[in-house]
Formats: structure tokens, sequence, C-alpha cells
């Protein structure tokens, strides 16, 4: 959504930018003005501003967002121990209160900015801004975003990441894309999580979560997995160094082009 | 509740605006929304009514337009109505459709009140003729 190309103007609110010009006058001398801006024009532009410091630094940045309890942190740590010989991770964790999150990242020998919202119930792009400043960018590979846990408030608000990554946890249940279809529609890849529990919770069908995500015209894949038996993990570590490896080519390709220029 | 930040974001707006179209006071705000938008509008005017107080917008009435969902199908081509966690076309049911409407968070317009010049020279022609009839 931009104000310059006029992507954003829809059928809903097309009658507002008809010929007329900007101000007119109603009846009982109020002046009508049109503004057709974005509610959170102001959080997209920092996340604008974030994409492009990843960018610049061959970041892949991944936002994570479940309910709470869903497994982010626990996927983290399996990422992690898979990864950290290969490559270089950092992690921003969201959450009320608490540094727990963080600490449990940095015993796996990563570095973790703990960002504590208060009774802020998401992660918007300015947290995160601030907290980019706090890593070195320069020496990593990927930075994963914890946002805070909860499968509402966090889908509004864009971080500046370049994929947004939903955990279902098989506790919570196979209807959730359906309850909560602002947060599903927002997702890159749904991971289910906590498969290992599948034997016994088995009203949890992974094949209703995929209709129920297909009914939102999602075309996200869906992996199953569990980050404590680590079964299904490598479809996950698969999917990610595919996304490193495509952005590496869009960053080299514009490289090569401003070169050129 | 992350209504309440987005209310401040609008407040935010609301108030850069009407600094500068030089407006003594904002008396409405119309906004879009749509469903899929992640905000619930009575929240969210709740959250107006919080912030509007001691702004430029103070009094200013909250308008929210609520925008249908509305989806296109990549397979038939044809435009439906849809519900937010039903995105199938209506016409012939597949699901590779893309939204049309429906996820709009946006504000549309504003109502402003603005002494004219007129006005503000008004009180100086009534002293004009107050003084010529005491003359």
């Amino acid at each position: 959504m931009c104000d310059t190309c006029g992507c954003n103007v829809t059928h809903g609110n097309a009658h507002l930018v008809q010929p007329g010009g900007r101000l007119s006058k109603t009846a009982d001398g109020r002046e009508a003005v049109n503004v057709l801006h974005g509610l959170l024009d102001a959080n997209d532009h920092t996340a604008a501003h974030n994409r492009e410091h990843f960018n610049k630094h061959g970041v892949l940045a991944i936002n994570l967002m479940s309910s709470p309890g869903a497994g982010k942190t626990s996927l983290l740590e399996a990422t992690i121990d898979a990864l950290k010989d290969e490559l270089s991770i950092a992690v921003i964790e969201g959450d009320l209160e608490t540094e727990n999150d963080a600490s449990r990242i940095r015993a796996h020998g990563v570095p973790a900015i703990q960002i504590t919202t208060g009774s802020a119930c998401h992660l918007d792009a300015h947290m995160v801004h601030d907290a980019l400043h706090m890593l070195e960018l320069q020496k990593l590979d990927i930075v994963f975003i914890e946002n805070v846990g909860n499968l509402v408030c966090p889908a509004s608000f864009d971080l500046g990441q370049h994929s947004n990554v939903t955990l279902l946890s098989v506790p919570e249940g196979d209807d959730k894309p359906a309850k909560y279809p602002v947060m599903f529609r927002a997702a890159d890849l749904v991971l289910l999580s906590k498969c290992d529990l599948l034997p016994v919770l088995d009203d949890f069908n992974p094949d209703n979560a995929r209709r129920y995500l297909r009914e939102l015209a999602s075309s996200a894949p869906v992996f199953e997995l569990s980050a404590k038996s680590t079964a299904g993990m490598d479809d996950w570590i698969h999917w990610l160094l595919a996304e490193l490896s495509s952005l590496e080519h869009q960053s080299g390709r514009l490289a090569a082009a401003t070169e050129s220029a | 509740m992350h209504e309440l930040a987005v209310c401040q974001a609008l407040m935010e707006q609301v108030e850069s605006i009407a600094l500068e179209e030089q407006a003594d006071s904002v008396v409405a705000v119309h906004l879009g929304i749509g469903p899929l938008s992640g905000v619930e509008p009575r929240l969210l005017e709740q959250a107006f009514f919080i912030a509007r107080a001691g702004s430029i917008a103070a009094e200013a009435e909250l308008v929210i337009e609520n925008l249908p969902v509305r989806i296109s199908c990549d397979q038939c081509g044809q435009t439906s109505d849809a519900l937010p966690a039903r995105l199938l076309c209506g016409v012939c049911g597949n699901w590779r459709t893309k939204l049309v409407s429906g996820d709009e968070l946006q504000l549309q317009h504003m109502e402003l009140v603005r002494q004219t010049a007129d006005e503000l020279a008004e009180p100086e022609a009534d002293i004009q003729q107050q003084h010529e009839r005491v003359n």
C-alpha cells in the first residue's frame, strides 16, 4: 500500500478521489479534506527502513508468530543447534515481561535482544528498529524476530521482515486458521508444531488445518514438525536455507545493478 | 487491544493534517475499515474517545465505514463477496483468489472548521459601525 501510485484506492473508497479537488465545502460550512492514508503509515515507513537495513547486509529476517506456548522459543533453540556451525544467527525476543526467552537463546551461544513491551500485545517496527541498533548486522545471516505470543495483534504490524512464519501447535486445535484469519492469511509458512503429540491428541488433523488455510486463499506451505523430537525439522531448515539463498541472489543482482549503473 | 496503538497513530495523523490545513478544530474523522485489517471498529471507537481528549479533535465524531470483503478468482476471473475466514470464489468455489477489498485500515477524510478571512474581519466591521453610530 502506498500513496504514490494509488494502489490503496479500492472500490470502497474510490469515490473519495474522484475529480472535484482536494477540498470541498459541505453544506454546513465544514471543510472536507481527503486524506486516504493508511492508519499505520508511520509504522510501515519504519518497517521499510528496517527491511532496507536487512537487505543492505544480506540478512534474512523472519518474524515468528503464534499463540503463547506454541513452541516458538523451542523451535528457535532446535534451529540454532542445527545451523549454528554454518550460519550466524541472532534473535530479537518480544515479551510483555522477563528476559527468560533471551536467556534460553543466549545459552545456545547466539546473541539475543530482549524487548519487553510492558502492556503492549505486539511488536511494532519502531521497537524492532531500536533492537537492530544493538546487533552487528554485518556479521549475521539470519535474524529471527520472536513476536509476542498472540494470534491477533502482531498480524497488523509490519516489522520489516522478509517472511512471516506462523506456528500452530497440536494442542491448540486444527481450526485455528478459521478462527484467526488475519494472522494465518499473513503467514508465508505455517509450521504445525509439537507434532510428537499427534498420537495422543488424535482430534488434531493436519489435513483440516491445511484445508482451513486454503479457505483463506493462502498458498503458504505447511510443515509438520517437533522441535523436541526434531522430526520434520529438515523441511523447515531447507525452507530457511532456500529463503536465504534467494535473498542473497536478489542482493547480488541489486549490487551488480548498482555497480553497472 | 492493539486498537489503542492504532488509535495513537491515527491521532498523530489527524493532528498533523489539521496543523497543515491551519484548522481551528476537527469535527469529524472518517475511516474505512475492512474485517481483515485485524482492527475491531468498536474497540477503535472506544480508544478514540480517550485519545481525542485535549487534542484539536477533542469534539470530533468518528465515522467508520465498514468495508466489505470482496475477492476476485484466479480461475474464473469473477468478483464475489466472501466471509473473512472463507475466501473461496462465490462463483466457482476455487480457493485461489485475491482480495479486492476487506483489509483496509484507512483514514479516508476529515472535516475541519477554519475561520475564514471574512469571519476574522467581521468584529472590526462591527466596531466600525458602532463608531459611526456614536458619531
